[in-house]
């Protein structure tokens, strides 16, 4: 093959394997805005946790970073339905309006990100942490990926996949459905709201989590971590249309291919590209790629 | 009688603001340097307090945007207050801190016109980061450096700049209040359609008020950098500094002028005894505080006080 179509392809994989992550990410955020309303801010911590987690789990009690995929998930799931069951609801009683709402319900998720970043401090102190899992590299028809991204790449869809299906299928996934496109009319027609918001919320909370622990395998792990794959799953849940499920999961593969090619490029511009798209979008148009 | 209640009451809020006034101008003299330190950080969270209050607190535009207008006012300093020695006075470079975060602000004001609600948040946040990000690649790529280091300023200086600022900024937020502009901010506030239809240039409004709440926040900017000393795109454009005024102004409540004065000052001292005393524990309890003010005080302290004056003198006046 010529040496630019194998450079593309490498981009184009790199792209892929990197938006697996981003799409894992985004569809949790887009679980609790489109749904529950709350533009999660400490969304990036839940990730930090599961990551950290993971880092634990694995170096001291010597448990599979996969497996750990089934005691992060439900355990961050907890935490978030939890969050929604209580503090939100609350907040949302007391609102006069949406609009009021989802102020202060963002304000309320930015004093979260201190208390889970402070929790996280005390714990795991400050510095950069890092493990090496499946960290060998796979021949893919010529160009080499460690096995791990691949292996995340997989996972992330695979939970994407068996989400959307959930949602589809389920009745509590209609519940949902319902509560996304007008909550009012939903718990009229006997869809208990706040547990379907709070189950909203645990989701969204137990995706972050699924990709911290994924995650965890191929970056070095900070504190501080959260804040940057936060602002990644709003630019995509707002590139995707807000609320949208599908809109969110292909974003963020097209976040990631994009973040790649930049890359290529310029690595120190990769952030930048992210925020001026994302600024351009929502002034050209706000409703998203997807959006209707 | 009534007479004299009447003017002893007129007179009581000029007489307590002259009052603290003179307080805090003869500060250097009789406070220790630590003293003076800790206000001048309490000034200049404040002054951004009540410039975000000015725009946001009124249109109820929630702009996440002070972040980049306060670190436009640290990067005029650091280019024209260099440690080799400064380039223009500092009070010029005060004016010009605000002057080009006043442009700014013009600009995103004509862009995001159409946004509302979080989209506007969410617009002015990504453009933080986004300056962030740049400002990142431009000492990487361009100038080869990480940061860059401020001319040291006397305390006192930077003290009496900042209260200067401070003062220049509530009486600006007073006498737009009172006006005809700052009547038209509160309706756009209240019905931007209604608003319109009323002959009031909405567009006009919002943008000048955005770029007259930006200056404050950028000339903050220029003197804070003074004290810092050494700054990097990451202390300059630090996404806190979005968050804080915000938080500050409904901790302190946004009916009343003084309200985001009083929600900046209880919290900037919070956050700095915090951060002496408990090093450790600093962010554990600062979120608690933030989460339980946003639960507890949707009226803010002088909502809670309003309340309890209320309870207190048994309900004789009418909620207002």
């Amino acid at each position: 093959m010529p040496e630019s179509i194998v450079t593309i392809l490498d981009v184009a994989i790199g792209g892929l394997l990197l938006g697996g992550i981003y799409a894992l990410i985004a569809m949790g955020l887009s679980l609790q805005y489109g749904v529950a309303r709350v533009l999660n801010i400490s969304h990036g911590e839940f990730i930090m946790l599961g990551a950290f987690s993971t880092f634990t789990l694995y170096t001291v009690v010597g448990i599979n970073p996969l497996l750990c995929l089934a005691i992060v998930g439900p355990i961050t799931f907890i935490i978030g339905y939890l969050l929604q069951r209580t503090l939100f609801t609350s907040l949302r009683n007391s609102s006069p309006n949406q609009g009021a709402y989802e102020g202060s319900s963002m304000l309320a998720t930015f004093g979260l990100m201190f208390v889970i970043q402070g929790i996280a401090l005390q714990i795991w102190g400050a510095d950069y942490r890092a493990y090496s899992y499946l960290n060998f590299g796979v021949d893919l028809g010529g160009a080499i990926f460690s096995a791990n991204k691949l292996v995340i790449l997989g996972f992330a869809i695979g939970i994407g996949v068996a989400f959307y299906v959930f949602l589809a299928r389920t009745r509590i996934g209609k519940g949902i459905r319902s509560a996304a496109q007008d909550p009012t009319t939903a718990s009229l027609m006997g869809v208990n709201i706040n547990n379907v918001l709070a189950l909203c919320f645990g989701f969204g909370a137990a995706m972050a989590g699924l990709a911290g622990v994924l995650y965890s395998m191929r970056i070095p792990l900070n504190p501080a971590m959260g804040l940057q794959y936060t602002m990644i799953a709003v630019i995509i849940i707002v590139l995707g249309g807000l609320g949208s499920i599908p809109g969110a999961f292909l974003g963020g593969f097209i976040l990631g291919i994009i973040g790649e090619i930049v890359t290529y490029f310029d690595p120190s511009l990769s952030l930048a590209a992210y925020y001026f798209i994302f600024m351009l979008l929502i002034l050209v148009r706000p409703k998203g790629i997807f959006g209707k | 009688m009534n007479i004299t209640a009447f003017t002893f009451k007129k007179s009581l809020v000029p007489g307590l603001l002259l009052v603290i006034l003179v307080a805090l101008v003869t500060l250097p003299i009789y406070g220790s340097l630590y003293n003076v330190i800790l206000v001048t950080s309490i000034l200049m969270y404040t002054i951004l307090t009540v410039s975000w209050a000015l725009f946001s607190g009124s249109t109820g535009y929630m702009s996440l945007a002070t972040a980049a207008f306060f670190g436009v006012g640290i990067y005029a300093s650091a280019i024209f207050l260099p440690n080799t020695g400064a380039i223009l006075p500092l009070l010029v470079v005060v004016v010009i801190g605000g002057l080009v975060s006043s442009l700014l602000a013009l600009g995103i004001g004509a862009l995001t016109l159409r946004l509302r609600g979080i989209y506007f948040a969410i617009f002015t946040f990504g453009f933080v980061v986004l300056i962030l990000e740049l400002g990142n690649w431009w000492e990487h790529a361009v100038t080869h450096t990480r940061g860059r280091f401020v001319m040291l300023v006397d305390n006192d200086v930077i003290f009496y700049i900042m209260l200067a600022i401070f003062v220049l900024s509530m009486l600006t937020t007073y006498l737009i209040r009172r006006s005809k502009f700052g009547l038209a901010m509160r309706t756009i506030g209240e019905n931007e359609e209604a608003a319109a239809h009323t002959g009031i240039n909405v567009t006009m409004v919002k943008v000048t008020t955005f770029a007259i709440s930006a200056f404050f926040m950028g000339a903050a900017g220029v003197i804070w950098a003074t004290k810092l000393t050494y700054i990097d795109p990451y202390v300059a454009f630090n996404p806190f500094f979005s968050f804080m005024p915000v938080l500050m102004a409904i901790f302190g409540g946004m009916g009343q002028i003084y309200g985001p004065v009083i929600g900046a000052a209880l919290f900037a001292y919070l956050q700095e005894t915090l951060q002496t005393e408990f090093p450790y524990y600093y962010m554990l309890i600062f979120g608690f505080v933030l989460i339980a003010a946003i639960l507890y005080l949707p009226n803010g302290v002088i909502g809670l006080i309003q309340k309890l004056w209320r309870r207190f003198t048994g309900g004789k006046r009418a909620n207002t």
